[in-house]
């Protein structure tokens, strides 16, 4: 056994102070990078103040760690967890910015949902840590420190399974229907149950079985949650899981006692939230159905599915619809990330205002499968963003619009959500694209979108389909116009 | 298929009922279309304008005893002579003060349809020529103001010395008094404005007003259910009354547009208000004429029609006409609303005038039929009228409509159930902190706090930064590394390589989070940056 001198324990005292003014400073520049990011303009140096925020706590941590480690009895443990952090945190980020780089624009969502998994497994680990190795505690606080590591892992472990299901169906590996399990709800509420019981079970016996049955459990749950979404619902499900992740952050720092975790948590949960509400707005959704895993229901349909007589056109018709058009909406979908046909759109944007046609661009708040997906591939295309519109700055605009070019969209066009109330997507605003003279559906089949539901768009008397891949068939009408 | 008249006004009067372009559109209902001579003159519409539209000109005569008369003032006896029997007459009446009027119209057997009775609901605003009238004669109360007033209305500062912007209060912001605030804010003045409804406050601010409040310390103010002003309490006139002498001292111009249908105009500035005024000031009042007895309007001392200077060389301009004054606008607009109203009577398109007395609007404007009168037809309720309004207190709701009334009784349940859920929130958030032990409370607060401000920033963001957004709080979210690099030295080695596996995937998300961001911002760009 070394001996603790006094200036050790003197420099931890040191580390500690500064860490924790490291601390207020990094969650400072995190809420400036929230505010930043409000706007295009501020946006990048809000990212400076995130990155910043966060070096700062990363450097402060390590020092406290430095210092911690002067104090393990053993110097193999400070040296091999040294060793350890640097190690890991030198391939993580390697990793990581790899990853980052050779990410396709139209692969983001994935990606996201991926990154969220990675937060979510962490904070099972620190639960697990908290559990295995917990340093003497006032008699009083032993039992608080049971719940917190339960809550930790149940919130962290849902995030994970939860992301995990949101990548394989955003990447196509698992179907993207939702999960019908029978009694699901009362799965879910059933599950919440269970969990309160073993929560309380665990702080009168903290039995280690206890902790197992617990992951399982919310491992299970976040399955099972995610399951049971839809693929057309992606974009909230993403958005909610970046508020699990932010909550199951906050956890962890009530577990270590630690103010910057709950901060950070706290913001991250609190703004995934309200970004989650913002979009069930836009669908018209019950938020707290959403939260609650259950929204994957719907509505019954109404009868059998609308069909009708469609008109097919080609890209030679569309060039000529176009050169003769004073003003063009175009209205992107996911069919557009798809068949990666933003360049080419981009291109036949600009084509179209060097001739003077103004061209604009309709974008519902859930097209894609994230929240602002479509200005993202726009952006990477290098759309300027002051032609592209939110719904309702354009939907008045149809009216008097020569054609529309629905590209890759499906059910934010569908007007039975405006007009048929037995639809399931009833009440849902849409982009009225039919109300404009001519409409150009680019579309591979006619099979139906997300949300399953037939769209009684491509029936009308002024819609045309023009089918195949939404890339092929643009450059098409690029050498035609 | 029946013949409509297009009659001449009265001199004085140099609106007319149909324009060229009407004329196409009636005739394209199935309507032929006989026009007084000289009718369109003043309005800079020539007899051979409506030829060319197909419409044939007539003497004065032909024009009344046509199927259908359109006109624009209520006619005189010697014009009720003329209708045919069995005739149909639209026009401006004012039912409410014309009785006598539509009795002879009755008793001629007259069915006569008052423009001025079009009920106030979304449906009916394109036959609403009050509306139409008001925007045109706001426009025109400033014009004629800024005409008489010796200044700019802009404020500016030049070589010769600094101009202050002149202040310009409209009294009522209805049609009128909106138009007369755009277009005194587009002039440059500083443009207040009041009115007894309290809703039209957005409506003020939108148009470049700033809205003065009344403050009544013991009466809610009542939000009108029929899209009127109502006449207002006693304690409310006296809290008026205090604001429009403070404002008359201060202002430059005051134009005037309070008017309550039905009723005598109110009173709202006072011979001692005007004498406050600034010599070279100006007030325009667009009632006058219409209060008590026919006589003044909003302003002591206003003449119907008439400028009148008085003793302390302010302007007060009483013309009733402001509308007629843009006549080709005017007429234009009346015509187009005049038209609507036939389109709705027409369902067939076939020349043949049907009122249908179920449909709100027609039954409105239906104020004498088959040798009776009509009027007042049963209430409407504006469809569009603000449910509920600022107002919680306790009887409130006097003197306003049922509808408006039956949302008020929901209203303050529902906000009564959610202040419950924020206490009851409160409520156990105190619990917990006063029931926990130390660091535990303090945690709390922090968490509290995090939340409310997450909220509160992430409230403004753009839509297009949704996925920046996300990926950056994605980022920021692996900030759960701090815990796991605390945990990586102490003596277990369990515990030690799960904390090394947390960092490791931490720190993925940490520069992966960011590293994408960047790479996303790095593409946004505006149009004129190429």
């Amino acid at each position: 056994m070394t001996i603790v001198t006094t200036a050790e324990v003197s420099a931890l005292a040191l580390a500690q102070s500064i860490a924790t003014a490291a601390y207020i400073v990094a969650a400072l520049l995190f809420i400036l990078a929230l505010a930043g990011l409000s706007k295009q303009e501020t946006a990048r140096r809000g990212v400076t103040y995130g990155i910043a925020g966060m070096a700062i706590a990363l450097v402060a941590t390590f020092v406290l760690v430095l210092a911690n480690g002067a104090l393990v009895p053993d110097d193999v443990t400070a040296y091999l967890g040294a060793g350890l952090l640097v190690a890991a945190v030198v391939v993580g980020g390697a990793i990581g910015l790899w990853r980052a780089r050779v990410v396709e624009m139209t692969g983001m969502p994935e990606l996201i949902a991926l990154l969220h998994s990675f937060v979510g497994l962490a904070a099972v680990l620190v639960g697990w840590n908290g559990a295995l190795y917990a340093e003497a505690l006032a008699p009083e606080l032993v039992g608080i420190h049971h719940a917190e590591v339960f809550i930790g892992v149940f919130i962290g472990a849902v995030t994970f399974t939860g992301s995990i299901v949101a990548f394989l169906k955003l990447s196509g590996r698992m179907s993207s229907r939702p999960l019908m399990l029978p009694g699901k709800n009362h799965l879910n509420v059933g599950a919440l149950v269970l969990f309160a019981i073993l929560t309380v079970w665990y702080v009168v016996t903290p039995d280690m079985w206890l902790l197992v049955v617990v992951t399982l459990l919310a491992l299970a749950l976040g399955w099972h949650l995610v399951a049971s979404i839809g693929g057309g619902d992606m974009p909230v499900v993403v958005s909610m899981l970046n508020s699990y992740a932010g909550w199951a952050a906050a956890a962890a720092g009530f577990l270590l006692n630690n103010d910057l975790l709950i901060v950070t948590g706290a913001l991250v949960g609190s703004s995934g939230a309200y970004l989650s509400y913002i979009m069930c707005k836009a669908m018209n959704r019950s938020f707290l159905s959403v939260i609650a895993g259950g929204f994957g229901i719907e509505a019954p349909r109404s009868g059998d599915d609308e069909t009708g007589e469609h008109r097919e056109t080609d890209a030679e018709a569309v060039a000529d619809l176009l050169r003769d058009a004073t003003s063009v909406i175009i209205t992107p979908g996911y069919g557009m990330a798809v068949a990666q046909a933003q360049y080419p759109v981009a291109e036949l944007t600009e084509r179209l205002r060097a001739k003077g046609v103004e061209v604009r661009f309709g974008i519902h708040p859930v097209a894609g499968r994230l929240p602002g997906h479509m200005n993202v591939l726009l952006a990477e295309a290098k759309v300027p963003y002051d032609i592209v519109m939110e719904l309702d700055e354009i939907n008045d605009d149809f009216a008097s619009t020569d054609v529309v070019l629905v590209i890759g969209a499906n059910d934010t066009v569908n007007p039975a959500a405006a007009e048929d109330p037995g639809s399931p997507i009833a009440g849902m605003p849409v982009l009225h694209v039919w109300d404009a003279k001519d409409v150009i559906v680019f579309k591979r089949s006619m099979a139906s979108g997300y949300a399953g539901v037939q769209n009684p768009l491509f029936f009308r008397d002024n819609t045309q389909m023009l089918f195949g891949d939404a890339k092929a068939r643009v450059e098409d009408i690029l050498r035609s116009l | 298929m029946s013949r409509i008249g297009i009659v001449a006004e009265q001199p004085g009067e140099n609106r007319v009922a149909a324009s060229p372009i009407t004329v196409t559109r009636l005739r394209a209902l199935g309507y032929e279309v006989a026009v007084a001579t000289g009718a369109g003159s003043a309005s800079s519409f020539p007899d051979d304008a409506y030829l060319a539209a197909g419409a044939a000109i007539v003497d004065r005569d032909a024009a009344w005893a046509a199927d259908v008369v359109l006109g624009i003032n209520p006619p005189t006896d010697a014009d009720i002579a003329r209708l045919r029997p069995g005739s149909t007459l639209v026009c401006l009446l004012s039912p409410a003060l014309s009785p006598d009027l539509l009795a002879a119209l009755a008793a001629r057997g007259v069915t006569a349809l008052a423009m001025d009775a079009v009920p106030r609901i979304s449906r009916a605003q394109s036959m609403d020529v009050l509306s139409s009238m008001a925007n045109i004669a706001g426009y025109r109360a400033v014009v004629e103001a800024a005409n008489e007033f010796g200044r700019f209305f802009t404020g500016q500062v030049t070589a010769a010395g600094k101009v202050p912007p002149a202040k310009v209060l409209v009294a009522g912001a209805g049609v009128a008094g909106l138009a007369a605030i755009g277009a005194a804010s587009s002039l440059g003045a500083i443009v207040r404005a009041t009115d007894p409804r309290p809703e039209v406050a957005d409506q003020v601010r939108s148009i470049g007003g700033s809205y003065l409040d009344v403050i009544v310390a013991d009466e809610a103010k009542e939000v009108s259910s029929d899209g009127y002003a109502k006449a207002t309490s006693a304690a409310y006139d006296a809290a008026a009354a205090r604001l429009y002498s403070d404002q008359a001292a201060d202002v430059d111009i005051i134009i005037t547009t309070a008017l309550i249908p039905g009723r005598a105009a109110p009173r709202l500035i006072t011979a001692a208000d005007v004498a406050s005024m600034k010599p070279g000031s100006v007030i325009v009042d667009m009632a006058a004429g219409k209060g008590l007895n026919g006589e003044g309007g909003n302003v002591e001392g206003s003449v119907a029609g008439e400028k009148v200077v008085t003793a302390n060389g302010v302007t007060i301009l009483g013309y009733t006409d402001l509308a007629g004054l843009l006549p080709h606008q005017a007429s234009q607009l009346y015509g187009t609303n005049l038209l609507n109203l036939l389109t709705l009577l027409t369902p067939g398109q076939d020349g043949v005038l049907a009122i249908d007395d179920d449909d709100v609007v027609q039954r409105g404007v239906t104020v004498t039929r088959d040798g009776a009168v009509t009027w007042p037809p049963p209430p409407v309720q504006v469809s569009a009228a603000p449910a509920g309004g600022p107002s919680t207190g306790s009887g409130s709701g006097t003197g306003s409509g049922t509808g408006a009334a039956a949302a008020k009784v929901k209203k303050p349940m529902s906000r009564g159930a959610k202040s419950a859920l924020v206490v009851a929130g409160i409520a156990a958030l105190f619990l917990i902190c006063a029931v926990a032990p130390a660091p535990l409370p303090q945690h709390f607060l922090v968490l509290t706090l995090s939340v409310v401000i997450g909220f509160y920033v992430i409230g403004k963001v753009a839509h297009a930064l949704h996925t920046p957004l996300m990926s950056v709080t994605n980022a920021i979210s692996g900030i759960i590394i701090v815990g796991a690099m605390t945990q990586i030295v102490v003596p277990n080695l369990t515990v030690q390589v799960l904390a090394t596996i947390a960092v490791l995937l931490a720190s993925i998300n940490i520069f992966g989070g960011f590293a994408v961001t960047r790479r996303m911002l790095a593409m946004f760009r505006k149009g004129d940056q190429k």
